[in-house]
């Protein structure tokens, strides 16, 4: 079906410009920009003047299966991301079993294609059962579809088999997702070092621990020549290490999760386990920091780190609970908190929220072009509400920002041509 | 009367005038407790269940001792640190004592926060007897009232605490006691024990036991916690005894009439010299143990005081 979409503010983050303009879209693809007039026949959407921009890439998403289904399934992922503007999903492989193997790969790529109204790619795994020993087949992973490769927080310690396995990557083009935390140093950590663990008696690890992982990985980067992304950078002392190995010509990007941006270690008062994400949250100058770095560019990508934890899991003691939050939903309403703070503009928000991610994952998505997939994201910047975690589509309902004021609606969603969220078509999917 | 708190979860969010009225209190019990007759009716028909997940036989006694004298019917609950590290069944736990209507409920945990999260899910008054690295309060409060005891104030004294420090749920609840009453509160400890960013707490931080006790009024010794230490954090007993331990020469940098304190229970010649915990002139640790019924007393007395007038006002609210 051609649909016409008229009245909108465009958001370009390839041309860094939003502009008042008119859409058409048509198999499956973005057909004309600034259009002039509806083609005959074509659904018409009055956009109200609202936000219309490319459909968010969110790099780093949990999905339960296999293994822990009840915490969040491809399904119920795919309507919080449909809900959220999420347009694909890109899944880590940190499932029960690891995604190891081309066999399992094809088997949730199948699955995955069935249930959810939004795409979703594969990461696969970096090593066997991510468990830092023997590489995957990374070749024959990547012939399956997997767009990266990454034990996820299973940082792999002995650097023979990380340099090998790097060494292998490069040479098919693969790239490597790294999450920098030195493991030793931030074992056992539920919070970041500072008053305000000692206050509250908890378990903490030095923003120092992420540093040292990142020269690691940054050396080996540069002896292997491998492609690489950084997942969550979240302090300002690691930053001028990004920085200079941008600098020096190093095929590398960063990202950070929504939670580091918009939330600090304070939030978790009085020991609120729905705050206890992996790093741990940090403190304000290093929040500030790394907001800073997205804006200007040094942090490419931002992710929701979308980790379901059940009630179970999170109804514990502090140290006891699991990591993680659900945030493929609340994903663009938190940005906008950016965005409302004036630290960033729409158009450099999505280009760190869609561009970058997909220009790094090799798809053609993130783009308000001609000839672009027709994944698009139509939102209201500045309709408040408060967050009730129970109208969230995922499973679990593990968000920091259950009962907060925030600002930021998806209106409309659409994957390659076709509306999977929005007010006529709420269970379009 | 100045306490406001429906739970005693910890120091920090006690106001000094709180923490004074709960040491009159505690002061009017030390004489009680000193009599033949030991009892009085505060709790009488109240039920106090102490549900300690974490072995601690002195803090256990303590606290029945004090609910007892005070009229409660007592009854202790050991659970095993086994079963309640899956932590549906301390929520669980805590539903299925909520339903047979303590007064008050005494927890000791070994996880940090663990006693709030309870408390926020039963009806009755809760005292936190120790949860993990987080708080112990009582102890802290028996520790004021010692020293008040000894010095004849607790504002304005230099007050040294010893040793393993990132470990001690007692040097916590104590530097923010402490810090509330306007004393000067040094921390001594190796660098491994002293927990991140506590110099933000307003106390002066060491690591040389000479220049830490110089001139202290008050030398608390903490527990070497050994089986908190998963890692090396010291080289040996011996040489932590030699840079840590208090002995005689350590102490010698004190003021002469220093007193000496410990939480117990002790490690003799890993924390503290034999001698100087025995010493009647300067170690006051006996009296600690004794405050420390004394001082739950007062807290119990004052929890279940303000648990009536709650209860009291939702009856005539219900009567409206």
């Amino acid at each position: 079906m051609t649909i016409y979409l008229e009245n909108a503010r465009l958001i370009d983050p390839e041309a860094g410009t939003e502009r008042q303009g008119n859409l058409i879209l048509d198999g499956g693809v973005i057909a004309l920009v600034d259009a002039l007039s509806a083609p005959k026949g074509a659904r018409v959407i009055d956009c109200g003047g609202k936000c219309l921009a490319p459909g968010i890439v969110d790099i780093g998403v949990k999905v339960g299966e296999p293994g822990e289904r009840h915490k969040e399934s491809f399904r119920s992922a795919g309507l919080a991301a449909a809900a959220g503007g999420v347009t694909t999903m890109i899944v880590r492989p940190d499932t029960d079993p690891a995604l190891d193997t081309p066999e399992m790969l094809e088997f949730v790529t199948r699955r995955a294609a069935s249930a959810s109204p939004v795409r979703i790619r594969h990461m696969a795994a970096l090593t066997k059962g991510r468990a830092g020993r023997e590489m995957t087949e990374i070749g024959f992973l990547l012939d399956a579809g997997a767009v990266a490769f990454t034990d996820c927080d299973h940082v792999v310690t002995d650097t023979k088999v990380l340099s090998r396995a790097l060494t292998y990557a490069r040479s098919l083009g693969a790239l490597v997702i790294g999450h920098p935390q030195d493991p030793g140093l931030s074992a056992g950590a539920a919070v970041t070092t500072g008053k305000f663990a000692s206050l509250r008696g908890l378990p903490g690890v030095s923003p120092m621990a992420e540093r040292m992982c990142l020269d690691r990985d940054l050396a080996l980067v540069e002896m292997t020549g491998v492609r690489w992304h950084a997942d969550q950078i979240t302090c300002a002392r690691s930053l001028p290490a990004l920085e200079r190995a941008k600098a020096s010509g190093l095929d590398v990007t960063a990202g950070v999760s929504i939670h580091h941006l918009t939330l600090n270690d304070l939030d978790v008062g009085d020991y609120r386990t729905f705050f206890k994400v992996k790093p741990p949250l940090r403190d304000e100058q290093d929040r500030l920091a790394v907001v800073e770095a997205v804006a200007s560019g040094l942090i490419d990508i931002i992710s929701s780190m979308h980790t379901p934890q059940d009630e179970e899991s999170k109804r514990l003691p502090y140290e006891d609970a699991a990591s993680g939050a659900v945030a493929l939903q609340t994903l663009l309403p938190a940005a906008m908190r950016l965005y409302q703070s004036g630290h960033i503009d729409l158009p450099q928000l999505f280009r760190a929220l869609a561009l970058n991610p997909a220009k790094r994952l090799g798809l053609p998505q993130g783009r308000l072009a001609e000839g672009a997939p027709a994944d698009l994201v139509l939102f209201d910047p500045d309709a408040p509400f408060v967050l009730d975690r129970f109208t969230l589509r995922s499973k679990s309902k593990n968000t920091p920002f259950d009962g907060q004021r925030m600002e930021g609606k998806v209106l409309a969603t659409f994957v390659g041509g076709q509306q999977v969220f929005g007010p006529d078509q709420e269970d379009a999917a | 009367m100045s306490f406001r708190a429906r739970h005693l979860l910890g120091i920090e969010h006690l106001a000094p005038d709180e923490i004074r009225t709960i040491l009159d209190l505690a002061d009017q019990y030390v004489d009680l407790n000193r009599r033949t007759i030991k009892r009085t009716d505060a709790l009488a028909g109240m039920t106090q269940i102490n549900m300690f997940f974490e072995n601690s036989t002195r803090t256990q006694s303590s606290f029945e001792l004090a609910g007892k004298r005070l009229g409660a019917d007592v009854m202790n609950m050991s659970v095993a640190q086994s079963s309640v590290k899956k932590g549906e069944t301390l929520i669980d736990t805590a539903l299925t004592l909520n339903a047979m209507h303590p007064d008050l409920l005494v927890v000791r945990h070994g996880a940090s926060g663990a006693v709030n999260l309870l408390a926020s899910k039963v009806n009755c008054a809760v005292l936190n007897a120790g949860d993990g690295r987080h708080e112990h309060p009582t102890q802290a409060l028996l520790d004021a009232l010692t020293i008040r005891r000894a010095k004849g104030r607790i504002h304005r004294l230099t007050v040294a605490i010893c040793g393993d420090i990132a470990h001690s749920r007692v040097a916590r609840s104590n530097l923010i006691l402490l810090g509330k009453m306007e004393n000067r509160v040094r921390l001594i400890g190796p660098p491994t024990l002293m927990p991140a960013g506590v110099a933000e707490f307003g106390c002066e931080v060491y690591d040389d036991m000479a220049a830490g006790l110089q001139d202290a009024d008050v030398v608390m010794m903490l527990r070497l916690q050994k089986e908190r230490m998963d890692g090396g954090f010291i080289p040996s007993e011996r040489e932590y005894f030699h840079r840590f331990g208090l002995d005689a020469e350590k102490l010698a940098h004190a003021k002469p009439d220093a007193i000496v304190m410990h939480p117990g229970p002790m490690n003799r010649g890993v924390e503290i010299d034999g001698t100087i915990a025995d010493d009647i002139n300067r170690s006051v640790i006996q009296e600690q143990v004794e405050m420390g019924v004394a001082v739950r007393m007062a807290c119990m007395d004052l929890l279940a005081r303000n648990l009536r007038a709650e209860r009291g006002r939702a009856a005539l609210e219900t009567m409206v």
